[in-house]
């Protein structure tokens, strides 16, 4: 088994989180792993991106070719479509539908969504609400992940006991939170897809 | 022996930690930064006593760690590619001197600038000293290449300089560690006088490192590093070096390459194994990261009219990092790729956090442009340099560290009067003293703004030398006490600031201006921590 994964959204949204829960997993599966990750500039409030790659065989390159990944999975709707040249004909795209408005030049929400809409293969979710719901709106990237559940070839127990590892040291609420959030996202793709 | 999940960064500082370090010198700089921050969070490296303290700029990281070598022990200085040019002068000198205990210097390129100035390759640093270089094309060669390269360093009594790229350093993947060694007991060189380069010693010494340049190029050629891989399509050989073994092996997913790779992880380069391949190849094609050197090197010293191809014939884009893709058009294969960008996309550069300090600086800043010619304002770099962009849009350079204040000193000497100067308390006490002294000595009629925000915030929040320091050193340089003003960078005294700001542009001489408000983000992570504190 194999999957490229591109994580996408703005600087501080948790990308990185959602990279830790999957990494922690396919370790625990024996898979290998290469992770590319955006640190410095881009951070502060800019767009960031991480190539995630997992697989039973060993991995070459870091980053995805493009055209090759098979999934895109994104926390805000716009920045799910910066990196499309990298999806597969097969492949994914998973977002949040919440904007993060912070340039002057946010195209209309409408226009960006109906814009995933026309990609074959998407899921588009409140994951704000949703996550409000669980708890707080801080875990809407975890409900995003429980999404893209369906897609990563992993049984969802291993994702949970990893979302149970990677938040341990923030205590136990942190933790439970993190996993109503990935359950609401799983639960979501399980009753609107057939 | 474990497996971890390390950075590329990470995995160096695993590697030092286990290979027998005492100590790492740096100034935080991307993509570096974490090399340094991973052994201060070591609990191993608390309990060895090794010295990991954040120094004042990339110069003092060198000389530093050059100190600990001449005591014997392992030393590590990390810092990003255009920190190498702050510690040019002490790293050339150190290939002069010669090291004792083992010494690597870990530069960071950036090719693609993603958070840098430039992408200048630091290979060429190396081969203008002399010295070997490592260049890791994985997590566990950079792990393994460090034990290696301070047994290099401490063979040939030589630094050595480790290349990495932004995406070596910032991308994860399984390392295999080995047993840790001890740290070296302190010795001393033997020879009284290694370390002093007056002229007549430093040409026996210069002597001795161009001697042992043939041993260099021997240690290159039986380098486990140094790989060549046969293949029985000769029309073509391929000689790659650090990530873009990996974007090759990328386009052959069956795993047979039909081409002769050359492998290249350690400088100066291999010449027997470049001949080997010159000698059944028709041509070659050279793939590396950054500027063609192995490119221009070979086409210079086979002396024999050899087809090179790579980034100076096009064959490969001359600038920005590699990719599977541009690997791929290279090697003539297909290229790929997947569904276009809308056209609705717009770009989200990144931005001043809300809350925080220099917006409010520079919203007071603003108001006074119309004293400054043209309303022009030299800067610098941190995170204050966004003022660059939208909305600001208040300064007007960013050159390198410390630069505002002597280029607007220059300015100033032009006649652009009053002339003013924006810098961060870290950049200042980085590289931005003795430009204030300058402008002292001259009474220069320049007006610095220190914006103290008491952190490294653009690098994620180190701890800054100017904290608690910046008025005393000010007035120790000798400017009037009188012309240091501190403000608080808040809305509700906007009024004020402005009124302060203005009067001294009016001051014909050197003014320091210091807006003073911790980053909104280190307050943030102090205050969570200390909230977790008390719960616990």
């Amino acid at each position: 088994m194999k999957k490229d994964i591109i994580l996408a959204g703005v600087g501080g949204q948790g990308i990185l989180s959602i990279a830790a829960v999957i990494g922690y997993a396919a370790l625990e599966e024996g898979m290998y792993l290469k992770q590319s990750e955006v640190h410095g500039m881009s951070q502060r409030g800019g767009d960031v991106m991480s190539n995630l790659r997992i697989s039973h065989e060993e991995i070459a390159s870091d980053l995805i070719p493009f055209g090759k990944a098979d999934l895109i999975i994104a926390v805000e709707p716009l920045e799910s479509l910066r990196y499309l040249p990298y999806l597969s004909n097969e492949g994914w795209l998973i977002s949040a539908s919440k904007p993060l408005e912070n340039i002057p030049n946010y195209p209309e929400i409408e226009v960006v969504l109906d814009a995933i809409r026309g990609i074959p293969h998407h899921i588009i979710l409140d994951a704000d609400v949703m996550a409000k719901d669980a708890g707080s709106a801080k875990a809407s990237n975890i409900v995003v992940l429980g999404a893209a559940s369906l897609f990563l070839g992993m049984e969802f127990s291993k994702l949970e006991a990893a979302v149970n590892y990677i938040f341990n040291g923030k205590g136990e609420d942190i933790v439970n939170l993190n996993l109503r959030a990935l359950r609401a996202g799983k639960e979501f793709v399980d009753h609107n897809q057939e | 022996m474990q497996k971890l999940l390390l950075l590329g960064d990470e995995a160096i500082a695993q590697g030092a930690l286990d290979a027998g370090l005492s100590g790492i010198y740096a100034y935080p700089g991307t993509p570096s930064t974490e090399i340094t921050e991973f052994v201060q969070k070591s609990k191993f490296a608390r309990e060895n006593n090794i010295h990991c303290q954040w120094s004042s700029n990339e110069k003092t990281a060198m000389e530093t760690a050059l100190g600990m070598s001449y005591a014997g022990k392992r030393a590590m200085v990390c810092m990003k590619h255009v920190g190498l040019n702050v510690a040019a002068d002490p790293f050339i000198n150190s290939a002069i001197t010669g090291a004792n205990g083992g010494l690597i210097v870990v530069a960071a390129d950036d090719p693609s600038m993603h958070s840098s100035q430039n992408e200048q390759d630091s290979r060429f640093f190396g081969k203008f000293a002399l010295i070997p270089i490592l260049e890791p094309s994985n997590q566990q060669e950079a792990y393994d290449m460090v034990h290696y390269g301070f047994d290099l360093s401490e063979k040939y009594l030589v630094p050595v300089l480790m290349r990495i790229t932004t995406r070596m350093a910032h991308s994860r993947a399984g390392v295999v560690t080995r047993e840790v060694r001890n740290q070296n007991e302190m010795h001393l060189p033997s020879d009284l006088q290694q370390f002093v380069l007056l002229p007549s010693i430093a040409r026996k010494r210069y002597k001795k490192l161009l001697n042992n340049q043939p041993r260099f190029i021997e240690a290159s050629e039986n380098s486990p590093f140094n790989t060549y891989f046969d293949g029985s399509d000769k029309s073509m050989g391929l000689i790659v070096c650090g990530l873009a073994q990996n974007y090759l092996r990328e386009n052959y997913p069956e795993g047979e390459i039909p081409h002769p790779v050359l492998k290249i992880g350690q400088y100066p380069l291999p010449r027997k194994l470049i001949e080997k391949m010159a000698d059944v190849c028709d041509e070659i094609l050279v793939i590396e990261d950054g500027y063609p050197l192995i490119e221009e090197l070979i086409k210079g010293y086979l002396g024999r009219g050899l087809k090179v191809k790579g980034r100076l014939d096009g064959t490969i884009p001359r600038e920005g990092e590699l990719n599977p893709n541009i690997v791929a058009v290279a090697l003539g294969l297909e290229d790929t790729c997947g569904l276009p960008v809308p056209d609705l996309m717009v770009s989200r550069p990144p931005s001043l956090c809300a809350g925080c300090p220099h917006i409010d600086s520079y919203n007071a800043l603003q108001e006074t442009l119309d004293i400054l010619p043209e309303g022009r304002v030299f800067s610098d770099i941190g995170c204050y340099t966004l003022g660059a962009l939208k909305p600001y849009e208040a300064i007007n350079s960013c050159v390198d560290m410390g630069a505002s204040i002597t280029m607007a000193k220059g300015a100033a000497d032009a006649g652009m009067i009053p002339s003013a100067a924006v810098i961060g308390d870290s950049t200042f006490t980085h590289s931005g003293m003795t430009g204030l002294l300058d402008a002292v000595h001259e009474k220069s009629p320049i007006t610095v703004l220190i914006l103290d925000n008491a952190t490294t915030a653009m690098t994620g929040g180190q701890e800054s030398h100017a904290a608690g320091r910046l008025e005393d050193i000010c007035k120790g340089l000798g400017v009037e006490e009188e012309h240091v003003r501190v403000l608080r960078p808040l809305r509700k005294y906007h009024e004020e600031n402005v009124r302060i700001i203005k009067e001294e542009l009016a001051y014909h001489g050197v003014s320091v201006i210091i807006p003073r408000r911790e980053c909104i983000v280190t307050i943030d992570k102090r205050m969570r921590e200390k909230f977790k504190k008390k719960k616990a």
